[in-house]
């Protein structure tokens, strides 16, 4: 990969994620009901309000403010929170490494699966097998990740006791307790991708399998599962990585979700509560933190398939 | 024999997804129980044929519940689907058509409202709109737009410059006529697999929502809700986790596989 | 060398057979063309000859013998060994006959890897001595290159040494040059019989450029519907053609007489 082309990356990198924090900023803005009363109750006085605005910043321009709480935020200050009485870095700090090690969790398992189950199939040519991985993937994908996630605290934690649901211990205390409790959600989340990406690997190489190279490769004597590892198999995980990286804003939005299935305390948490709580400099942090993971997410997705598929690099 | 494989799929999602919606049209008008009623004496029934799903915690009938949820489901799904199918083909028909800088811009945002999972931007839209049933349509439609947006747009810049446009052009059809008379029709192919995936996500996401407690509050009942009721009660009452997650599956389930089975028809 | 009786082949799908009995030979050093127009079983053929049919496709019967073996009784894995040692394809499209994600060495090199137990520098030596016999410049330079880096007549040449390299008594060169200009047409067949003169390498030729043919062929077989409707030495051939398939493809070849 050329400089040029890792400059232009990075800027688009940049642009996008000036577009997210504008709108994060801007969506807190422009509606109604002002966090003075959510601090102070409705029966505050003019004065105390206006103090408080004052002591928020709240009483300045709209674009003079977005400029402040940029510049901060670049230097790892998204303000204070409204509701708690410390600074959304302090709130975030713990929360944050839960929920990227939980996202980081599941998008490992649904590599770590998708890609040899989809081989498998792809290499055994029973139709039978085939069939039975068409529907069985059909249904999977169609489970929600969260009701997976009560299913398995059903079955796996209630009735067979390989957890405890509830018991969900920080990284910081006991890291390897705290990643065995993090794989009951991360495979709630990854079960369903599992099933898409694998649909999506055969179909790549159903494509694959075609082409005229792959008559080469016979020609020279390769076996079809030497041609399929060989030949076929780096061909058709360019598109299964773009896909990948098109669903990481999904995994992360899942890791969200799966947090209130199993008690999780990370990011998603403090999300739902911010939001029940209009506790807005904790909602526009969070978001624009998550952009930011499922932005860089992409770019390694990109530098990754340029390095696989020498095509790429042109560009 | 590939005719007949998509023909089958299509038929079989077909069904599921016309016995739920029949569920629901039914549920707006008769249910076997009040949804509503309490009754004290009846709590946690197992499911058996004068309760189909079985009784809560309060001894409702989960069945009758069931059928006023999916109805909930259904409308705030279509309601979505509805907002942002609308607005997308709008937006995207124009960009695509048109190109140009305010296409270039457009396309950009959205790339930037994409790196954000639409469940994300509703959150945040509730954040700024409150709770309840008709802010979770909004939030959901107005999240759903750049998904939309992007898929109509990219058919429409891949017509603008295909001969029948160009007829139609010398032709004298004006722009609007060839937007929405020739062109869109065109793009059914691609458009109706999108809205039943966005039909789909749109289940997916009001039942995440509401499982939150951030979408559908009482006295409305949503599937997502009920799963979120129904996830205290897990050991006492397995069958109303159960039986409401069975039928958001078989929504999405029969919904997905109708698309499939389009999606192959085009090929 | 390479005898073929009473070929058939049916597909599965379709109500009569693509190739309907026909007898050629190429015997050792020789370059025999294969002629008819698309849809006359030359390429059909040639993949049967290079074991490219599916079975599942297809039915065939007769017999290809290679040296006195008969290709079409081998189980799949003797086939396998014939494979690219025994026989080597050139194809017609270099660009997309080519792994787009795989280097041009490994590529050039994979006969001997499949079909040989030569440690890793002896294969790559090969290759590079490969692709010097095909005229390539910087080999070294070459092997760590990708396909989209180099031109159409350059990968046809490297397709040739990928061909070459493991020494095949058979070359099968289906229409190797209609998707290259015609300049490096010329380049191609001069290398293709310089080939042929000093590793005394077989090459059943096929094409639908009666020209070509003549320039480079001793031998021709012209096809016609799935049957053979003339074979012989190419200038007899071509001077006093016998069948009238034979007759009014000669006569539709562009001459420089007309322009004269």
């Amino acid at each position: 990969m050329t400089m040029k082309n890792i400059v232009k990356k990075v800027l688009m990198m940049i642009l996008t994620m000036v577009i997210v924090s504008f709108f994060a900023f801007l969506a807190f803005q422009i509606i109604p009901g002002d966090p003075t009363t959510k601090i102070l109750g409705s029966e505050a006085t003019a004065e105390s309000v206006a103090a408080l605005r004052a002591e928020l910043g709240l009483d300045r321009p709209f674009f003079v403010r977005y400029f402040e709480w940029i510049t901060n935020a670049l230097q790892g200050d998204f303000g204070r929170s409204y509701i708690y009485n410390m600074s959304v870095s302090e709130l975030l700090q713990g929360k944050l490494c839960v929920t990227m090690l939980l996202t980081a969790i599941a998008f490992l398992m649904i590599v770590v699966l998708s890609i040899p189950l989809g081989l498998a199939a792809a290499s055994c040519r029973s139709p039978w097998v085939d069939r039975a991985f068409t529907v069985l993937g059909q249904l999977v994908m169609a489970v929600p990740p969260f009701f997976i996630g009560i299913l398995l605290t059903l079955l796996c934690g209630l009735v067979l006791h390989w957890f405890d649901p509830g018991t969900f211990i920080s990284p910081a205390d006991d890291f390897g307790r705290s990643v065995v409790y993090l794989l009951y959600p991360a495979l709630a989340i990854a079960l369903p991708r599992v099933a898409m990406t694998m649909k999506m690997l055969r179909s790549s190489i159903g494509g694959e399998m075609n082409k005229d190279y792959v008559r080469t490769a016979y020609s020279r004597g390769n076996t079809r599962l030497a041609t399929l590892y060989r030949h076929v198999l780096r061909n058709a995980v360019v598109p299964t990585v773009a896909f990948l990286a098109m669903t990481a804003a999904d995994i992360v939005a899942g890791s969200v979700i799966i947090e209130q299935v199993f008690a999780i305390s990370g990011i998603g948490r403090l999300l739902l509560t911010s939001i029940s709580n209009r506790d807005f400099p904790v909602v526009q942090a969070i978001v624009v933190i998550l952009a930011l993971v499922v932005v860089l997410v992409n770019f390694l997705a990109d530098i990754l398939n340029q390095r696989l598929d020498p095509r790429l690099r042109l560009q | 024999m590939l005719l007949k494989q998509r023909n089958t799929s299509f038929r079989i999602g077909l069904c599921i997804a016309a016995c739920i919606a029949a569920m629901a049209l039914v549920g707006y008008v008769w249910t076997p129980y009040d949804p509503d009623m309490i009754i004290g004496s009846e709590k946690f029934l197992a499911p058996s044929l004068r309760h189909l799903f079985g009784t809560d915690n309060f001894g409702r009938d989960i069945f009758s519940r069931t059928m006023v949820g999916i109805g909930t489901t259904f409308f705030i799904a279509v309601g979505t689907v509805f907002i942002g199918g609308v607005v997308g083909i709008i937006v995207g028909a124009f960009t695509g058509y048109f190109g140009g800088v305010v296409d270039e811009v457009l396309m950009r945002i959205n790339d930037a409202l994409t790196a954000f999972p639409n469940i994300l931007l509703a959150l945040v839209f509730i954040a700024v709109l409150g709770f309840g049933k008709y802010n979770v349509i909004l939030a959901l439609g107005v999240a759903f737009i750049p998904s939309f947006a992007r898929v109509v747009r990219t058919e429409f810049a891949r017509h603008r410059n295909m001969n029948y446009v160009k007829s139609a052009r010398l032709m004298g059809a004006g722009h609007l006529r060839i937007i929405f008379r020739h062109i869109l029709p065109n793009t059914r192919g691609v458009l109706l697999p999108a809205l039943m995936i966005g039909f789909n996500n749109a289940v997916l996401a009001e039942a995440s929502m509401s499982y939150l407690g951030i979408g559908v509050s009482a006295p409305d009942v949503s599937l997502g809700y009920m799963l979120k009721e129904a996830q205290s009660y897990m050991l006492t009452a397995p069958w109303y986790v159960l039986c409401v997650g069975l039928v958001i599956v078989l929504l999405i389930l029969g919904v997905s596989m109708m698309g499939d089975g389009m999606g192959k028809g085009e090929k | 060398m390479l005898e073929i009786h009473d070929l058939h082949i049916r597909f599965h799908d379709a109500d009569h057979e693509a190739v309907r009995g026909i007898d050629l030979t190429v015997d050792t050093g020789e370059i025999v063309g294969l002629v008819g127009e698309s849809g006359s079983g030359k390429t059909v053929t040639a993949m049967v000859i290079s074991s490219l049919m599916p079975l599942n496709k297809a039915a065939v019967t007769g017999a290809v013998l290679l040296d006195g073996e008969d290709l079409l009784k081998l189980d799949e894995k003797s086939m396998r060994k014939k494979q690219g040692s025994d026989i080597s394809v050139v194809f017609q499209e270099p660009m997309t006959a080519m792994n787009p994600v795989m280097r041009i060495g490994p590529q050039v090199e994979e006969a001997l890897r499949v079909h040989t137990d030569l440690p890793k520098t002896e294969r790559r030596q090969r290759a590079l001595q490969a692709l010097r016999d095909v005229d390539l410049d910087n080999v070294e330079e070459l092997y760590n290159k990708y396909p989209h880096q180099l031109s159409g007549g350059m990968l046809q040449r490297v397709m040739i040494a990928a061909a070459i390299v493991s020494e095949p008594k058979l070359l099968l060169a289906d229409e190797p040059t209609t998707a290259l200009d015609v300049t490096i047409q010329a380049q191609i067949l001069e290398l293709l019989q310089r080939l042929n003169r000093e590793r005394g390498m077989s090459i059943l030729f096929i094409s639908h450029n009666l020209n070509v043919v003549r320039k480079l062929c001793s031998r021709v077989a012209v096809m016609e519907k799935g049957l053979i409707v003339e074979q012989g030495d190419t200038e007899q051939v071509f001077r006093e053609p016998r069948a009238p398939y034979t007759q009014r493809l000669i006569a539709a070849i562009p001459t420089r007489k007309k322009l004269w």
